[in-house]
């Protein structure tokens, strides 16, 4: 009997028997993110083994929870701690509840730093967000300006379409996006709805939009519900290539919409360049290469820090037709 | 009207040699931890290091904690499916009463007081109504999820007094923690209770047949009310310790952490039907799966695949005697 339960023992450990090969002089760097299996952070993943690639001694681990909460986290970076890992770059499923467990990372000697879903100042040396408010404004205008030279027109009316007159974000975007109008004359601000991120609100606000404004050009929506509501309101209404739509938004949800031409362009954070550029940061960390003020990022340039360690990585990265189509299939 | 020597010729189980039974469950599982850590110390530099282990010991210390009464209650034929939601409310309560300014005492007692109150709600639901545990506690699991939901939103309680810290952060000497210290001294309090004492004695009476169980005197539905009430209670318990882990209370605290639970009770060897079990079985498991899991994430499996791996540990580990008593049976009749 117990020969057979040995067996059966053994079995089920052997799955596990994909011992880590590294060298001991590389320098590991732990990339944890919210879950597996999310196209997002998988993309991160590849900017990560790029980065390694061109640092050449970094071996990166990449892991993390099978659900997004933050006890799970606890669990991986308890482990990785263990492991005496030089770096831990986290994007974190609760900016708190993870502060004990990586101040006990730092207390051992590991560097810790956060990017896309931050961690409150105290758990992290650097927290690298993917583009700041301000980038994000002006990247919005620039695109409905990239809109209007698409359809060919030197001047035009422009309107916001937003999610709720609360959302902390939507509202500081918009205001950054007022701030940078005046750069583009040929742009005139006519309005600014709200759909509540809904996407029948935020259907039917698109269509009144266009009926109130007949001359409209270009809808902006920053966030993903609000432009893809949008971008199916102009090509049901059939105003493709008369009204535009653009903003931030997901490409496997709009790579059609980019296709059919309701959309010219638009943005969203690159996974990949996230993934590189928090690799970049964890090793110069770890190498002790960084100042008070900036720290480098390989080929994403320099990010600025903040007092509280916070560094914004770049514009937003713009998708069109030439590229929708190969980040349609990672997130 | 028991002595000794009736209390250990009394059998938990009527079914078979229960003695033998248990004592190869427990040796098993025993066998199997060891075989674990041998495989760990090997498979990893990192394994054999105290600090190491006992930050290991910080994943499933709380789970642990409320493993035991819910063995128990298990034993009695029912269950709690709401554990995690009523860590969540209780956690959300010591984080309306810290920022109302009480100190560490109160928060300890609200949290323990309403992990009483929302045991005392399951059990009287499940004894009053005559509600199976099952349908109750799924009930009880959304409605206590659901008011710190209403209460926190998108929130978080962070606001803790430092002393706090202490419940899930402290040690108590070198590298034990106040929470492995404390799940060791509950254990050894459950398994007296369980093994030595009335209470125990009753809880397997009632498993086996609630009814006999009540024509021999047992005020049935009374005991597996003080189960319940002591399930929350140490639900409310483990929400300080996890709470003060974290450091800060929100809504999706501990959340699905009721079937890490039953998973760790059931592994122990207590009969998903009531009747049989105890709480050494329960332990080692709690320890197997502790080592199973820090083991694999130290080889940075991913977390699929250890989860993988646990169901297929849990599967085998209880199909294992059930084939095996089959097989035996076959073995009978052909001979």
């Amino acid at each position: 009997m117990c020969k057979k339960l040995f067996a059966a023992a053994a079995a089920v450990l052997s799955i596990a028997l994909i011992s880590p090969a590294h060298a001991e002089d590389d320098v590991r760097i732990a990339l944890v993110v919210k879950a597996l299996g999310i196209g997002f952070f998988e993309a991160a993943n590849e900017g990560a083994q790029e980065a390694a690639e061109e640092l050449g001694n970094v071996e990166i681990i990449y892991t993390g929870p099978t659900t997004t909460t933050a006890e799970g986290q606890i669990e991986v970076i308890s482990s990785l701690i263990a492991q005496r890992v030089d770096a831990i770059a986290v994007s974190a499923n609760d900016q708190d509840a993870l502060v004990p467990i990586l101040k006990r990372a730092q207390q051992r000697g590991i560097e810790v730093i956060s990017w896309d879903s931050g961690v409150a100042p105290e758990g992290r040396t650097v927290h690298l967000n993917p583009s700041s408010n301000e980038l994000i404004g002006r990247m919005n205008v620039k695109l409905a300006a990239d809109a209007l030279e698409a359809k060919g027109v030197n001047a035009g009316q422009m309107a916001i379409l937003s999610a709720t007159p609360t959302s902390t974000n939507q509202n500081i975007w918009i205001e950054e996006m007022e701030n940078a109008l005046p750069e583009f004359s040929q742009l005139e601000l006519v309005d600014t709805v709200y759909g509540d991120d809904l996407a029948d609100k935020s259907y039917r606000e698109a269509v009144a939009l266009m009926r109130n404004h007949p001359n409209l050009d270009v809808i902006v929506a920053p966030t993903t519900v609000g432009i893809l509501a949008a971008a199916q309101a102009v090509s049901d209404e059939d105003r493709i290539g008369e009204v535009y739509v653009t903003g931030l938004g997901l490409p496997s949800e709009l790579a059609g919409h980019v296709e059919s031409g309701a959309i010219h362009n638009f943005a969203i954070w690159n996974p990949i360049d996230l993934g590189y550029a928090a690799t970049m940061i964890a090793y110069n960390l770890v190498q002790g290469d960084v100042s008070e003020d900036y720290v480098e990022m390989g080929r994403m340039g320099l990010a600025e820090l903040d007092d509280d360690g916070n560094a914004a990585m770049s514009d937003p990265f713009v998708y069109d037709a030439s590229n929708v189509a190969d980040f349609a299939d990672i997130f | 009207m028991e002595n000794t020597m009736t209390q250990s010729a009394v059998p938990n189980r009527l079914s078979g040699n229960w003695r033998h039974y248990l004592l190869r469950w427990e040796t098993f599982l025993l066998l199997v931890a060891a075989l674990v850590f041998l495989f760990n110390s090997f498979a990893s530099p990192y394994f054999l290091d105290p600090w190491n282990l006992s930050d290991a010991t910080f994943n499933f210390t709380e789970k642990a904690i409320i493993a035991l009464p819910m063995a128990m209650l298990i034993i009695c034929r029912e269950i709690d499916l709401s554990v995690a939601s009523i860590i969540a409310l209780a956690s959300v309560s010591m984080g309306l009463a810290a920022e109302a300014g009480m100190g560490t005492g109160s928060l300890v007692a609200i949290a323990i007081a309403v992990g009483v109150a929302c045991g005392l709600f399951n059990g009287l639901v499940v004894t009053g109504f005559g509600i199976p545990s099952i349908v109750v506690t799924i009930g009880t699991m959304s409605l206590y999820r659901g008011i710190t939901y209403v209460i926190l939103g998108d929130g978080a309680f962070t606001d803790y007094p430092s002393e706090f810290a202490y419940f899930g952060q402290g040690y108590v000497y070198w590298v034990f923690s106040f929470e492995f210290v404390l799940f060791l001294g509950l254990a050894l309090v459950f398994y007296v209770l369980l093994h030595h004492t009335n209470f125990g004695r009753r809880t397997y009476a009632i498993g086996n047949n609630p009814t006999a169980a009540l024509y021999s005197g047992i005020k049935v539905n009374k005991h597996k009310l003080i189960l319940f009430v002591l399930v929350g209670a140490l639900s409310g318990l483990a929400s300080v310790l996890l709470t003060s882990r974290l450091g800060s209370t929100r809504p999706s605290i501990a959340f699905a952490w009721e079937l890490n639970i039953v998973t760790m009770v059931v592994l122990g060897g207590v009969s998903i039907l009531g009747g049989a079990g105890s709480i050494l079985g329960v332990v080692i498991a709690v320890f197997l799966m502790g080592l199973v899991t820090f083991g694999l994430g130290l080889l940075n499996v991913p977390g699929i695949v250890m989860s993988i791996i646990i169901g297929a540990m849990l599967i085998s580990v209880i199909s294992i005697p059930v084939l095996l008593g089959r097989w035996r049976a076959m073995r009978e009749r052909q001979s």
